[in-house]
Formats: structure tokens, sequence, C-alpha cells
């Protein structure tokens, strides 16, 4: 059974955090799951939490009237799920949907918010972090919208 | 300054290169004869005439076809007939065709087909033209062109049998040049005006018209066997020194005539690192697209082929034409062209023809003809636009 | 220089349709074999034939099938215009024109001893297949095989039930994403370089070999660069018009390269700064 502590540890999100923002991270983090079909959260809610994905797949989804629910990504082990406990408004901006059984660990958003804003060198490494993390997504967004499959 | 010449070394296969080259004087008159001659050898003569106010090649009846005392004024965008005061019968420069209508022709079949039940089946593969063709009147850019055909076409991965056929029929009249129009600029090219001695050059009789105080005549300078049999079966005199010195003379006087040229020193390197040159935006504000260049250019190959079928659908035919990398259709692939812009376009061209091509085939696709400049409707002088892509050129990797 | 091929380049071979199979609404793939011909063409993975249509036209179209047994030739092709859509409603028992094979192949002696990285969007998959055949019929010769898959929605996805046999395979990973996943889709969804971080990966003992549209190929070269590869170790399928693909019609080339002869497989390193230039 593998502690907490070893598996934010090791993670590559966390790959170079000073041991003491580590220890801050095991304090705030804790393991969950989420069985089949179980929604992690939905759009509009507030955003307190974040999840680092050990095992599973989830589906980020958006509603739109008259249509199913709509899969815009799937992130599956080893993913960060949730950024915006981080800026304002802290309101999540879709549904993350368990599509397998998938087991993360749960870190506490709004504790550690409250930490950066204390300690602002533990935020510039987090922001880093997750700056990283948007700014691939976006790349990868843009060339799904560029449509490339598709017969002009 | 000459820059040094950017044309590969090539092996003659065509015709057999004579030991020793042959030189004789032959009359103005006597050319008749000369023609008679391969006439009756059972080739073609193709030569130039005048039609529809320019310089052509065509198949000639006589020697009455030649343009006696007839030459051109070029100039960019630019192109009329003069009269001369003397008889030259090869008293102009270069008309707007090359030879590569005979040689890689506008338009040929490649092949037809028939329905055959579910499938069909390929029916003829005709690649001979009738008669053997004999070109009177090959300028040294003109030869150059088609060693740089012959390069492309027939010396590469594959070979292509249509001008394969025709090239090694054809029997080559070479007629220097004493006389350069300002569009002319084989000289910085290395191509010419002087037909280069030796046997790199496929060439068959070489020809210096000759008007001096001696009289209407042309030294004659046999490259091959069958060039000398041919010169057996008409009458010629001696070559004297002052003969030698006067035809020397008149090529020197074309070379020194040139006000263009280009600078081939690290061309390649300055096309392929000046793709963003703000020149580019300026020249592509006056190119029509209109694809005369590519027309006239003695070796642009491209071709595209053609798929037709008969009324009833059981006849097919497939057919290979000239095209022009100006064309918006050139670059197209599913769903769009590569290259939509004119910019785009003309930087393909000339990107090509002086850069790409030395790494494609090993010496530049440019002789030096001038023949774009001339027929260009603006204008747009290639010597011009390698100068402006020199200035303000970078010269780091992009 | 090469000696030079001699026979009329331009004159097709009469093969014959055996079979038509539907692959996608838009994708079939043909197998034609010819009684002129009855050991096939051989080829290699990455080669092209050009495939005429009686009096509609002639397009360069990827062998999607195993180099080990070419005495069918085997085509999957996508309708998209006029010429594609006439290849594809050809009955079984119609004439089909062959020329070819043609161009450089993928690089299966580079790839030896190493770990194969095979990443295909959409049609993309169809150059690729013969590589994954190779690797499969020479075990020994390879190490792992790694197939990244992308298509823009699950109906689009080729040779699925291939694509679940070569997931069984022992030391082989093939990891499948859709643009849009669609109501019924339990699988990844987003474009194939998302794919990246869960394939295990060996960057420095490995080949990568790239097809599919050009924009998704430039994308997932880079990203393979940020996992360590070198660009001289992926490997890029380029397309351009093609009328002859003998490199005398001048239409496909790319830079100073004529996509017919001198590829259609580029190494990245070749091709970085050519990918760049707009309208090249």
């Amino acid at each position: 059974m593998e502690t907490l502590e070893r598996i934010i540890a090791e993670h590559e999100f966390f790959a170079g955090l000073e041991s003491y923002y580590t220890g801050l991270l095991v304090g705030c983090g804790a393991n969950v799951r989420f069985h089949p079909g179980t929604y992690i959260f939905k759009e509009g809610e507030e955003a307190s939490e974040f999840y680092l994905i050990r095992s599973g797949k989830v589906a980020l989804e958006l509603f739109a009237p008259q249509r199913k629910p709509i899969v815009v990504e799937t992130l599956g082990d080893g993913d960060i799920l949730g950024w915006s406990w981080l800026l304002p408004p802290y309101l999540w901006k879709f549904h993350a949907h368990a599509v397998q059984d998938t087991r993360a660990i749960a870190l506490d958003g709004k504790c550690l918010r409250n930490k950066c804003e204390q300690n602002h060198d533990l935020g510039y490494e987090l922001l880093k972090r997750f700056a990283q993390i948007m700014e691939r997504r976006l790349e990868a967004t843009r060339l799904q919208l560029l449509d490339v499959y598709a017969v002009r | 300054m000459v820059a040094e010449s950017v044309l590969a070394t090539r092996e003659t296969s065509w015709s057999e290169a004579v030991s020793q080259e042959v030189d004789a004087i032959l009359a103005a008159s006597e050319l008749g004869n000369l023609i008679s001659a391969l006439v009756s050898k059972g080739y073609a003569v193709i030569g130039p005439t005048v039609r529809d106010g320019a310089i052509v090649y065509d198949q000639m009846e006589s020697v009455q076809d030649l343009p006696a005392g007839w030459t051109d004024e070029q100039a960019p965008g630019q192109y009329r007939l003069k009269r001369r005061e003397d008889g030259a019968l090869f008293g102009y420069v270069v008309g707007p065709q090359s030879w590569k209508k005979y040689l890689h022709p506008a338009e040929v079949r490649l092949w037809s087909a028939e329905r055959q039940g579910g499938t069909f089946r390929i029916l003829n593969n005709e690649v001979k033209p009738k008669a053997p063709p004999a070109f009177l009147g090959v300028r040294a850019c003109e030869l150059a062109a088609i060693a740089v055909q012959d390069t492309v076409l027939l010396e590469d991965k594959y070979h292509d049998p249509i001008y394969g056929a025709r090239r090694s029929s054809a029997f080559l009249i070479a007629v220097e040049c004493t006389q350069s129009a300002p569009t002319c600029f084989c000289r910085s090219m290395g191509t010419g005006p002087a037909v280069a001695a030796g046997a790199k050059t496929p060439v068959d009789l070489v020809l210096t018209e000759l008007l001096g105080p001696k009289g209407h005549r042309f030294l004659v300078r046999a490259r091959s066997e069958r060039g000398a049999e041919i010169l057996d079966e008409v009458k010629t005199t001696p070559v004297t020194d002052a003969d030698l010195h006067e035809a020397e003379s008149g090529v020197e006087k074309a070379a020194s005539q040139q006000v263009r040229s280009i600078d081939n020193a690290g061309i390649k390197e300055l096309l392929y690192q000046n793709f963003d040159h703000p020149r580019w935006d300026n020249v592509a504000a006056r190119c029509l697209t209109c694809a005369n260049c590519t027309m006239v250019c003695p070796t642009c190959f491209c071709t595209t082929v053609e798929d037709t079928s008969d009324v009833t659908g059981d006849h097919a035919e497939r057919w290979r034409k000239w095209d022009s990398c100006f064309t918006q259709a050139y670059s197209y692939i599913h769903g769009g062209s590569v290259r939509t812009s004119g910019k785009a376009r003309y930087r393909q061209w000339m990107t090509h023809k002086l850069a790409a091509w030395i790494d494609q085939f090993g010496s530049s696709g440019c002789v030096g003809c001038g023949r774009c400049i001339t027929w260009c409707p603006v204008g747009i002088d290639i010597t011009e636009e390698v100068r402006a892509l020199r200035e303000g050129a970078s010269h780091g990797n992009p | 220089m090469a000696t030079a091929v001699t026979t009329d380049p331009m004159l097709p071979q009469p093969y014959l349709v055996q079979a038509v199979s539907k692959e996608t609404p838009d994708t079939f793939t043909l197998k034609l074999t010819s009684e002129d011909e009855p050991n096939g063409r051989s080829f290699r993975p990455g080669q092209f034939s050009m495939l005429w249509v009686f009096g509609v036209g002639e397009l360069p179209i990827s062998i999607s099938g195993n180099p080990a047994e070419h005495k069918q030739l085997v085509y999957t092709v996508r309708s998209v215009g006029q010429a594609t859509n006439a290849l594809v409603t050809q009955r079984v028992g119609a004439g089909v024109g062959v020329r070819g094979p043609y161009g450089t192949g993928w690089p299966m002696d580079a790839a030896r001893g190493r770990d194969v990285i095979v990443v295909a969007g959409g049609i993309g998959l169809a150059p690729l297949r013969p590589v994954i055949y190779e690797v499969l019929h020479h075990r020994e010769d390879f190490g792992r095989l790694v197939v990244l898959y992308g298509a823009r929605s699950p109906r689009d996805l080729l040779y699925r039930q291939e694509l679940a046999a070569w997931a069984r395979q022992r030391e082989t990973q093939v990891l499948v994403t859709v643009d849009y996943g669609g109501m019924s889709w339990r699988g990844h969804v987003g474009v194939v370089t998302t794919l990246f971080k869960y394939a295990r990966l060996k960057p420095a003992q490995s080949v990568a070999m790239v097809c599919g549209p050009e924009i998704m190929m430039r994308f997932v070269a880079r990203e393979l660069m940020t996992f360590g590869l070198s660009r001289n170790d992926i490997y890029l399928s380029m397309e351009r018009n093609m009328k002859c693909a003998v490199g005398f019609c001048g239409h496909c080339q790319y830079g100073p390269h004529f996509i017919c002869k001198d590829g259609p497989v580029f190494p990245y390193e070749k091709l970085r700064s050519l990918m760049e230039k707009y309208e090249l």
C-alpha cells in the first residue's frame, strides 16, 4: 500500500518541489475512489479540490440543450484533474465524469489556496506547474478544433 | 565578371564524338544543299522562320524559309522584329519558342485503352516521331537547355521514353550567336555564347555565320561522326586563320554586348534562407501568374496528365500536357491548393529554377536565355530579382 | 546517380478487383490481383501505387497490405472527391490500372533491434499498417511496438478488429483516441498527442513513424521530441499533388524534394525547416 507521501513526491507534476512543500501537499491530501458513473464534480459548483488520478478514466463533459453530454477530453492515469480551484471565481467549468473505476488523490484546494496567499513561493511553484498543463491542454484543444480529419 | 559555370559535366550518349574535330568553310549559298543532304538522309529539318511577328521554329521546306535579313529587338516585356541592313540568315538572337517544343511536346498522347469486359486493354504506345528531326539554328543557351532537360528526363531515377526517342534521333546543328540581346545573360550562367568545345555538349555540327569581306559564309565544325558525314555531302573550302579570327570576334562581340548577369555565388543559400524576404511581396504585386515564363523557358519541364474517354465510354486516352507551377491547380491536394498566393508561386518558380534545381540535378536550371524577361507581360527581370534579394538578405538559418 | 529504369513508367498494368470492403462510411479497402502478374508486386512498407480508373483518372494510394503477402495488392482508400469515389465504387471484377510501387519506404532497417512507435491519424493508419504487419511477422527483429491512433470519431476508426488483435500481442501497446466521442464511446477522447503520456516509451531506443494530416504530424513530431526522441529517429510520410509519381511532372516538389521519389517518407530532420514555411 503506497503512502500518500511517496505518490505525491514521485509524481512528475510535483517534481522539483522542495520537500517542505511536498509535506504541505500531503497534509492537504487524501485517497479517494470513484465508482464508474459518478460525477466527481459538476459545472458551476464551487471548485475546492483538485485530483491526481492514480488509475481509471475521467471524461470532461459539457452539457448543451437538446444534446447528450459532450465529452471534450478524457484524462487517465497520472493526469491532474482540475485547476479552477486556483483562480477566481473558483467554479468548475465543466463536469468530471468517472467512466471507469477511478482511484485518485484529492487535494484540498481551499486549504492550499490560503497557503499560497501566505507563501508566495509555494504559489509560484504551483502556478508554474498548472500553467504548463493549461498550455498543453490549450494546444491540444486548438488542434482538436482544427478538425484535421474532415474533408474540405 | 564571369561566374563559374554551373553546368555539370555530362557524357554524350547520342552522337559518337569524332576523335578530331573537322573544320570547314561553307558558302551561304551551299546551306540549301546541307538542308537537302539532311532531308535525303530522312531527317525532317526544323529551323527558324518569320511568322506572326516573331521568329519561331517550324518544319523547313527550303533555305528560303530562314529569316534572312531579320533581327529581333528584345527588352523586358518587349519583342519586335526589325529589318537588318545585311542578309544574315541567323541574324537574330532567340524567339519565344525553344526546342523543347519538339523534344518535350506540349501535348502528347501517352497511350489509349479500350474496355474489355469488366477490365481494359492498353492499345498502343507509339513514341517515335515519324521522321527524326534535324534542328537547324540551336543557340548555345539552347544546347545547354537540352543538356539540362536530358538530366531531368533521362538520367535520373526514371527514363522518359517520349523525350528519349525524340532526343536520340535528333540531329543538332548549332549556330553560334554573333550578337546578344539586352535580355541575354548566358555569359554569366556559363552557357554561352560560344558553343563549348569537347564532348560535353551534345551537338553534331556547329556553325558560325560570317559576313565579312570574304563573303557570306559559315565556319562549320563537325563534332560527331554523323555530323562529319553530312559535311562530306556538301561543297566546302578549307578554313583559314582569318576565318577563325572572324568567327571568334563575332562570338566575343556577342559576349561583350551582354548587360545583364546573375551572380551565382551562394545562390542556393540566398534563395533557401530568404523565404520571407520583402522582395517577394514586391514581385507578387507585379506578377500576373500568367505562366508565360514557364512556357517560353527552355528548361521548364512540368506536365500534367488528362484522361479522356469517348461518348460510348469504351475508349479512353491518357494525354500529357505542359503545366505550370504558376497555376492555382498545380499544388492542389484534396481540399485546396498549397500555394494559393501569387507570391508563393513566383517564389516557388524562381527558387526551383535557380536553387533547388542544383540540389536535384547538379546544375542550375537557368541557361540565361532571357526569354522569361522578354515575354513577361509586365517585364519582370529574374536577374534584377536576384540582385534585389541580395540586398537586405538574411544570412543565418531562419 | 542510379541506373535509370528503362521501361515506360507511364503504362499501367490492368489488375482486377477481387474484393471491396467498407471500413468506415467513407473509406473502403480494395484487393487487386492480376493473371499476368500472379505474384502481384512486392513492396516495402510506406510505398504507394498509382491506381488508374478507366476514363476517370489516376491517384497515388499507399499500399496497406502485408508485405509478406504481396500476391494480392491491398489499398485502403478514402472517398474525398470524384476520382477517389470512382475508385471505391468499382465492383468486383472491374479493371484498375496499377503503376508502381513507388517511393521510399518506412525505415524498417533503421528500426531493427529498436522499439517502434507508430503514430497514425485518420487514414494515416493505412500506410502504417504494413509496418505493424512486418514488425509482428518478424517479432524477434524488433523491440516493443507502440501504436498510437487517432481519428475524428469512433465510426472513423479503421481496422478496429485488427487493432484489438494487435493489442493482445506481446510487447505491444495499442492506444486509440477520437477527437469527438459521441454518445456511446467509452474510450479516450482528445487529439492523438494526448496519448503520449500513457505510452510506455523508451525514447533513446525508439524509432517513430508518423502519418496523418500535415498539421497533426507537425504537432506529433514536436511532442515526440519533447519526450526525448531525436529528430533523426522520427519519420513522416508527406503528401503533395502527384501526376506521374516518377519525378517528371514536377507537381509533388516540396522544397528541393520530389515527394514521389525522394519520399514520401522523410526523417523529420530533413523536413523541420520546410514544415514551418507557409505555402512552401
